[in-house]
């Protein structure tokens, strides 16, 4: 089989990189930490209203300054709930799931982003480096109201 | 040198009539695009769509999408597949009756799919995903227009296969190899969004069953969506590998690896779903990864296909007396309409393809996942690469089909006003995703857009008006070749392009379809079968909202 010179070393070099990023992406997935978010775990979207923590959606302190978890349902077209507030520099674990159809979670400026669907509980962390005001928005196509579809993130100065 | 060879009326007609939906469909589907960038820009017209039925942005965006990327792309793309087999073996297709049938299905399916759409009561985009509900008889339009596309393969399968089976030991003409591995690619991938719409939501939307998972609704459809970009590029490739060449007045540079380029898109552009899930709950991370470095693997067969196409642009222009590192380009016929296209159309891709390793990169992806950069970057592949030479083999196809002269300066004007719009579009659109801009949204109506953005959305709104205008240039000039009656008449020879190096000399596990087959459907097995066992296992049962979403 006939291959010229410079194309053979053009496709070893276009083999080398693409290897090369892979190890990169995978080392800060996997050894760094700059994951993708994952699956807490399962729930019957019907029946978010009976089960404890998806009753009183919001936040939970867990150790104060340093961690907190927040709870949030995406329903057609509002998160629940629309503001939360949370100290700089604390570790913020965001617990995702729909009501009803397909939705989105991104906080502008930042690198959380999830898929948010009915059934299923997406879990992603964040530390905000900076106090301000944060959007959350829904950025997957939920019906009429979609463009409307967001929240505000406090980030106060630690206490 | 080839002989002419005469392509059959019955043939002829059947490629027409595709071309005719195509360009229909695009003519609509692209129209409705100035509507979406008119909003960005901060002027909404919708009210005055309404007038004609079209009620919202997700309505009009619905059509925007299904018409530019299922219907515009899949009519074309069954044309030039069916022409290039037909021509390319220089043989009658075996039954002209089966890929007619397989027309008309195809066709019954988008209207049935259209109906609900137009009747604003499939607003669903063109992801449809559940538990958003249409009408049970979009969904069995959609699997009409799926099946007819496959019944019209299998005729021009059934047709390239007879061949071999009467020339055994010829290489298979390349165009020909190309557009049947095209359509087995696409049997390949429309395997996941068939079971999707026949299994899970045909028979929800009718009522049989209660509800469905919505995580393995997406992943079968991913199954087929990111395929489904392969099918769209590989037809755009068999243009510049198979006639760019010859019409740049050159050759192409290697016969074999643009054969091992394709067999490398069968085995590996389908089991790659996943990098569409990247942020899905629902798939363990591990696979996500899995997928991306098969998406990675993907790069290579279009770094071969870069490669080859610049080598042979730059032999044919070289030929044409280019000096000097780069002066070979210069001396490519770009006064050319339909050369002019594809180069544009290639020179833009090379963005397009550094944007989708972007995409690619798994966690890199969650900055810029469901943003306006996603929109921009398949603007720049299906919106260019792809329709862009489309367009290109339109001005050397209509002629030769019609006998009608190109309107050459039109021609040339459309295909710069087409390129150099969509690239002020498209950089913008890149640009505000990064910024956070969410995709299919009416920005305009956005309340939390920050004032920073506006110059952004104010140049997305300058390119797209280019891009409409260059857009609608094409939609004149093909309306001239089917209704305009001049009185010069034109003889065109089809511009397949010759190798360098006799094909014949192509090794012959490059033209054996066997082992590349077995692989591709093992590929699939293996990157698909252990995710979507979990999902069925644990099956989260939804059912669609009770009140009306749009």
């Amino acid at each position: 089989m006939h291959i010229d010179v410079l194309e053979k070393r053009w496709i070893q070099i276009s083999i080398a990189l693409m290897a090369a990023f892979a190890v990169l992406i995978g080392v800060a997935a996997f050894a760094w930490g700059v994951q993708v978010p994952t699956l807490e775990r399962r729930v019957d979207p019907a029946r978010l209203k009976d089960d404890p923590i998806w009753s009183n959606p919001g936040v939970r302190e867990v150790v104060p300054g340093k961690h907190y978890e927040v709870y949030m349902i995406a329903k057609v077209w509002q998160f629940e709930p629309r503001e939360i507030q949370v100290p700089v520099g604390a570790r913020v674990t965001f617990y995702v799931t729909s009501a009803d159809v397909q939705h989105a979670f991104k906080i502008v400026g930042t690198s959380v982003s999830m898929q948010v669907l009915p059934g299923y509980v997406g879990k992603v962390s964040y530390t905000f480096q900076e106090p301000g005001e944060y959007s959350f928005i829904c950025t997957e196509y939920c019906g009429i109201g979609h463009a409307a579809m967001y929240g505000i993130i406090k980030v106060t100065e630690s206490k | 040198m080839a002989e002419m060879f005469r392509l059959p009326p019955s043939e002829k007609k059947l490629i027409v009539w595709h071309l005719v939906v195509g360009v229909v469909a695009i003519s609509i589907g692209g129209s409705l695009g100035l509507f979406q960038i008119l909003n960005h820009g901060g002027i909404d017209w919708y009210g005055l769509l309404s007038k004609i039925g079209i009620k919202n942005y997700y309505q009009g965006l619905t059509l925007h999408g299904v018409l530019n990327a299922i219907v515009w792309t899949t009519y074309f793309i069954m044309a030039f597949l069916t022409f290039n087999v037909v021509y390319g073996l220089k043989q009658p297709l075996k039954s002209t009756k089966v890929n007619w049938l397989g027309f008309w299905v195809m066709t019954l399916g988008v209207v049935l799919a259209a109906i609900p759409i137009l009747l604003n009561q499939a607003t669903v985009l063109y992801t449809f995903y559940p538990p958003m509900l249409a009408p049970w008889f979009f969904y069995l339009g959609l699997a009409l227009l799926v099946v007819g596309s496959w019944i019209e393969g299998w005729g021009l399968a059934w047709t390239y296969f007879a061949w071999r089976k009467a020339n055994p030991g010829q290489r298979s003409p390349f165009i020909a190899f190309a557009s049947v591995l095209t359509f087995l690619l696409w049997q390949l991938a429309t395997i996941g969004v068939a079971a999707e719409v026949l299994i899970l939501l045909l028979p929800w939307s009718l009522g049989l069953t209660s509800g469905l998972d919505v995580e393995l609704a997406r992943t079968l459809f991913w199954w087929f969506g990111h395929p489904l970009v392969y099918f769209w590029l590989l037809p755009a490739y068999i243009s510049w590998y198979g006639y760019l060449p010859r019409q740049a007045g050159g050759k192409l540079f290697s016969d074999t690896l643009a054969r091992l380029a394709f067999w490398l898109f069968l085995l590996l552009s389908v089991p790659v779903g996943f990098h569409h899930q990247y942020l899905d709950p629902g798939v363990p991370p591990t696979w996500r990864y899995i997928h991306a470095l098969l998406t990675l693997s993907v790069v290579v067969p279009s770094m071969m296909t870069l490669f080859t196409v610049v080598a042979s642009l730059e032999y044919a222009g070289r030929k044409r007396g280019g000096k000097g590192l780069l002066g070979w380009i210069r001396a490519l016929p770009w006064g050319d309409p339909s050369v002019a296209a594809q180069l544009l159309a290639g020179l833009i891709f090379v963005f397009g393809g550094i944007g989708g390793v972007i995409n690619a990169s798994y966690n890199v992806n969650m900055i810029l996942h469901n943003t306006t950069w996603v929109s921009g970057h398949f603007h720049l592949t299906v919106g260019t690469a792809v329709t862009l030479t489309f367009i290109g083999i339109f001005y050397w196809w209509a002629p030769y089909l019609t006998g009608k002269p190109l309107p050459v300066k039109l021609a040339r004007v459309q295909v710069w006003l087409y390129a150099i719009g969509m690239a002020i579009f498209s950089q913008a659109m890149h640009a505000l995703g990064l910024l956070g801009a969410p995709r299919r949204t009416p920005l305009g109506n956005a309340p939390y857009i920050p004032p920073e953005w506006q110059g952004l959305l104010l140049r997305e709104l300058i390119g797209g008006i280019l891009l409409v205008t260059g857009g609608t240039l094409f939609i004149v000039i093909a309306a001239y070749f089917a209704f305009a009656k001049p009185k010069e008449r034109v003889t065109v020879e089809p511009p397949v392009a010759e190798a360098l190096q006799d094909p014949q000399l192509t090794p012959a596990w490059l033209d054996t379809w066997r082992p590349w087959v077995v692989g591709a459907v093992f590929l699939v097995l293996l990157a698909y079968t252990p995710v979507l066992l979990d999902l069925i296992q644990n099956m989260v049962l939804v059912t669609a909202p009770r009140i009306p979403l749009w």
